[in-house]
């Protein structure tokens, strides 16, 4: 997997210029230079078999499933990309050592350049287009960081926040594209795909995948419209600049498109689309870039152009125009990168990228001036030089066109504009930073940069003399491949060469440099004309309205559905479970056909008893004493409904539930008004009714109908077995304490967790009790009734002996420890109520969360201790033994269980009920006003 | 029988809804117990409806009532009362903090 350890090193490796600079205080810089000269020489290792043979594939599973795999490729496209990538990467790092002043991170600029090198080195590689897809989010991403670099400058935020919004959401196209050719192909590997060719362009969803991937490149190369975050990304470090908005990144939907050349393009929608967006960007651009006074922007915008070039040359469709758009991405990036460098210089030793203010630097460092010139005069294309090349072809592919018919002259002479200022801001670039009258109101005398941020330009500036006067001898082998892998077939004859003789691509050029220099020398009527700065509206501005509205509508929705109100977000949440409810269940027929019971006078008599109850206690909810008793009717006709039903257990336990639960409530209406407030809106007391009207049709609607439904249970098997495995009669206690009793062990920690929640809550909590009732008479000062206390004592041992009793007896019968707690706390809470909290408290220790501790503890242990028979947790056990007196009697190891519930209820409800009655002992009076100290 | 039971669960349901929709804590409790004592009954209900017998295995009956159904909803009781009970402490506690037994701790 050699392929995929060049790619890995840089991206793992981002880590290691931190970590090596803290432990063995290397320098970051020949960290990440050992790096990439390592990845370097795998590829130039594996250059000569690409140049010469067939793709190099690499290939391992990854997630076969979705289509991902890891898998690489090398030919000589991608050999192209990876050699820019880091022959120029390894000239930025030694750059940007100088660039960067003592006090900057420099580690943490390194780790982010790597991270991006491995990221680019994975999009240009990837075999598999889901992996693409991976490796182009993360150059976005990565891309995010360098630029936001200087992250205290507001401007260097926001560039970075733009970039990565629009190359992101290229990015979200791209994976769609991705999706969209899978489904297509039926594979996603590149080899797979770029032989599908005709296939994908007679598909139907052609045009749309076409679509996103063009969406894709277009953001990711700065085309028009998308060209507006370039500009704004020149925020970033120069170095950075250099690297990833001359040389990589940008080029990266330039890649895109030649790399799914074969299974995209030579289509009519192609031709237009693709040559039109270039055509567009390459004029539009050119024109900005004269007028931009930043040497970034310039440099910036001159980019954008170029790449409109390239998109133009790949939009034609003819070989030779393929060829030429390859070409003139080599030179694009050796060129510009070396510029932008030249341009960070020049920031670097004057302080000051304005081209107002600077000029006749010549004087103060001739051999960046010499170096700065060469390169830029490349740029416009100056015969002798790389670019001189690669434009003249592009000359002679726009004469070439056939699908413009009568139109044909229209490619030639935009082509022919671009290129006039395409001189012009070469020309701007040379002459009015180097040449003139001396600079102005510099704060420092410029001078010469360390050698080491000029030898990078000169490398590059040198392979722009070289590739211009020997083409056939530097980079031909390289571009051959490189277009032949764009192609995907034989190359056509060609001969790049100097001299083709007096023919119109040189006229073109000839009329470009003279056109240019002559709009170079009429600038200023220019400027005035144009009145450039300040631009009122782009797109910046267009998208950062776009994220404020959204944000808006945002808050908007929010403060709407969360206002603060708990009354409105039940109101809320049951209309939309009543819709949901509603749309899931409309159409389905009412009664399902199951056989019904009769009904008779009585059961009809009881429950019309309990809705009127039910209706009273909601009419009446105001009067709070007389809508506790209409709810305690309520709990007893369910508690009918319950013996009625055949669950006598749950009768017994819903009866001294009630109990508790009437308890509490007038325990707590101790505390509040005995008559609630009326309340003031009449619309919102009809629309709750209607809502409630809604929700009870519903309720009955889903109950009968899921009543006469047809209906299979597993009770058969608990009946069966309950005697034969779990040695009790009573089936509802059996499967609480035995068959589920994981269940039981589950809802007991949850009673404990009340309670003790309870205990935290009522820490320190003094509500003062109003000390008249609603008619204003003061509370009877006999607070304990004399006739309750004297039935209360001797009703104790009475209670704890039924207790009992149920607990024994409920493996077999109704009872066992939920329904004997409850017996028991009861019994004990009426004590509380006869005699006070203080008389009882001397009698009875108040620890009552212990008994819940104790409770829990009990319950695990007894599953545990099956451990000690191999058997699993809380498997039960029986046998019998012979009580005198009583006779033969059964244990069960489930019995142990049951006393670990029984203990929890009891220790719940007297911590609730006690510790709530302990409270009602405080002083009386009316409440305290709202406390102001923080609470 | 089974209109009957579903007729009455909905006006449980529906005096509850209405009881939990009202500002003060009090109504709101009172609709949360006729709301669980409605999804008991549901759950209950859920093994079917079974008259004169009991989920006692030591007399042979022609059937039995569906047991499970039946542990569900003893646990589903006792639990019950343990939520009301952290409510009521929980309003308690709201009344104290903010001077009001409002839902949104608004004074009216």
């Amino acid at each position: 997997m050699l392929l995929a350890v060049t790619v890995l090193l840089p991206l793992l490796g981002a880590a290691l210029p931190a970590l090596l600079a803290r432990w063995v205080r290397l320098d970051p810089a020949r960290v990440a230079a050992a790096l990439t000269t390592v990845s370097l020489a795998i590829v130039l290792s594996r250059a000569g078999v690409v140049i010469d043979g067939p793709p190099l594939v690499q290939s391992m599973p990854w997630i076969p499933q979705i289509g991902l795999s890891f898998s690489f490729r090398l030919d000589g496209f991608a050999l192209l990309f990876a050699l820019l990538i880091l022959f120029i990467g390894l000239l930025v790092i030694v750059y940007a050592r100088y660039y960067l002043g003592p006090r900057e991170p420099k580690e943490r600029f390194y780790g982010f350049l790597l991270l991006f090198m491995g990221s680019m080195l994975g999009v240009v590689m990837a075999e598999n287009l889901l992996l693409m897809a991976m490796f182009w989010e993360l150059t976005s991403l990565s891309s995010f960081l360098l630029i936001g670099f200087w992250r205290h400058q507001p401007e260097a935020r926001q560039g970075a926040r733009l970039a990565l919004l629009v190359t992101g959401a290229g990015g979200f196209a791209l994976l769609a594209a991705v999706v969209l050719i899978g489904h297509i192909v039926g594979s996603l590997e590149l080899s797979a795909v770029l032989a599908a060719g005709d296939r994908i362009k007679s598909h139907a969803l052609y045009e749309l995948v076409l679509a996103l991937v063009l969406l894709a490149a277009f953001t990711k190369s700065a085309q028009f419209p998308f060209h507006f975050w370039l500009p704004h990304a020149m925020t970033a470090p120069t170095p950075v600049s250099a690297y990833l908005h001359s040389a990589t990144m940008v080029k990266a939907g330039l890649f895109l498109i030649g790399r799914l050349f074969p299974a995209l393009a030579g289509t009519e929608i192609w031709f237009f689309v693709v040559s039109g967006v270039g055509l567009t960007t390459q004029l539009v651009a050119a024109y900005i870039a004269l007028f931009k006074h930043d040497l970034k922007g310039l440099l910036a915008y001159s980019t954008v152009s170029h790449l409109g070039l390239v998109t133009m040359l790949f939009g034609l469709g003819t070989p030779l125009g393929e060829i030429a758009a390859v070409f003139h991405i080599i030179n694009h990036a050796v060129f510009k990168a070396s510029l932008f460098m030249a341009a960070g210089i020049v920031d670097h030793e004057t302080g000051t990228r304005d081209m107002r203010q600077l000029s006749g630097l010549f004087r103060y460092m001739p051999q960046t001036a010499i170096l700065a010139t060469v390169a830029a005069s490349a740029m416009a294309g100056v015969p002798l030089l790389n670019g001189f090349l690669s434009k003249e072809m592009y000359f002679a592919e726009t004469l070439q066109v056939e699908w413009l018919g009568s139109w044909y002259w229209v490619l030639p002479v935009a082509a022919t504009l671009a290129g006039i200022f395409t001189v012009a801001y070469s020309a701007r670039f040379v002459h009015n930073v180097f040449f003139g009258r001396p600079p102005l109101g510099l704060d420092r005398t410029p001078h010469e940069p360390p050698v080491w941020m000029k030898v990078p330009v000169a490398m590059l500036v040198a392979l722009c003399l070289l590739v211009g006067l020997l083409p056939g001898l530097t980079v031909d082998p390289l571009l051959r491949a490189a277009a032949g892998a764009v192609l995907g077939g034989d190359l056509p004859d060609y001969d790049i060469k100097l001299w083709h003789g007096f023919n119109l691509p040189l006229l073109m050029s000839a009329i470009a440099l003279a056109g240019g220099a002559a709009v170079y020398g009429v600038r200023r009527y220019l400027f005035d004309l144009h009145g450039y700065e300040p631009r009122r509206f782009g797109g910046k501005m267009a998208t950062e309205w776009v994220i404020a509205r959204t944000i808006d509508l945002a808050r908007a929705v929010v403060s709407r559905l969360e206002s603060g109100s708990l009354q409105r977000y039940m109101l809320l949440l049951l209309v939309s479970a009543l819709a949901l409810g509603a749309h899931g269940l409309a159409g389905t027929p009412l009664d399902g056909g199951a056989r019904q019971l009769p009904a008779d006078a009585l059961a009809v008599t009881v429950a019309f008893l309990g809705c009127a109850a039910a209706v009273a206690t909601a009419a009446l909810h105001r009067e709070r004493l007389t809508a506790v008793i209409a709810i305690g009717v309520v709990g007893l006709v369910v508690t009918l409904a319950f013996v009625r039903f055949s669950a006598p257990d749950l009768a017994l336990t819903q009866i001294l539930v009630e109990l508790a639960t009437i308890i509490l409530l007038l325990l707590w209406m101790y505390f509040i008004p005995a008559r609630g407030p009326a309340e003031p809106e009449r619309g919102r007391h009809v629309r709750d009714v209607a809502v409630a009207v809604v929700a009870g049709v519903g309720a009955c609607a889903l109950t009968f109908a899921s009543l006469t439904r047809p209906f299979s249970s597993l009770s058969g098997y608990y009946l069966d077995k309950a005697k034969s495995e779990g040695g009790g009669y009573n089936v509802v206690n059996v499967i609480l304490v035995d068959f589920r009793g994981f269940d039981t062990l589950g809802e007991i920690t949850v009673l404990g967790i009340a309670a003790v929640g309870i205990l935290a809550m009522l820490r320190n909590l003094a509500p003062r009790a109003p000390g008249l009732d609603w008619e204003g008479r003061p509370w009877a000062a006999d607070r304990y009734p004399a006739m309750l206390a004297v039935v209360a004592r001797p009703l104790l041992p009475l209670a704890l002996l039924v207790c009992a009793y149920l607990f024994l007896r409920g493996h077999n019968a109704p009872g066992g420890g939920f329904i004997a707690g409850l017996v028991a706390g009861t019994a004990i809470v009426v004590q509380y109520i006869a005699h006070g909290s203080a008389w009882t408290r001397e009698r009875l220790n108040s620890g009552f969360q212990w008994l819940i501790a104790l409770g829990l503890l009990i319950a695990i242990a007894t599953g545990v201790a099956s451990w000690a028979f191999d058997a699993p947790f809380l498997t039960s056990t029986f046998g019998y033994l012979t009580w005198p007196l009583v006779g033969k009697f059964e244990v069960a190891s489930a019995l142990a269980f049951d006393l670990g519930v029984f203990l929890v209820v009891v220790g719940t409800v007297l911590v609730i009920l006690a510790s709530l009655g302990e409270l009602s002992a405080g002083p009386r009076g009316p409440l305290p006003a709202r406390r102001t100290e923080g609470g | 029988m089974e209109l009957l039971l579903s007729v009455s669960i909905g006006v449980l349901v529906a005096s509850g809804v209405y009881l939990v929709l009202r500002a003060r804590t009090y109504p709101v409790l009172l609709g949360v117990t006729l709301l669980s004592y409605a999804v008991n009954l549901y759950l209950f209900a859920s093994g079917r409806l079974t008259v004169a017998s009991a989920p006692l295995i030591d007399q042979p009956l022609a059937t039995y009532p569906d047991p499970l159904p039946q542990a569900l909803v003893l646990t589903a009781i006792v639990i019950g009362f343990g939520m009301t009970a952290v409510l009521v402490v929980l309003a308690l506690r709201a009344v104290v903090e903010t001077g009001s037994d409002h839902v949104d701790g608004e004074q009216q």
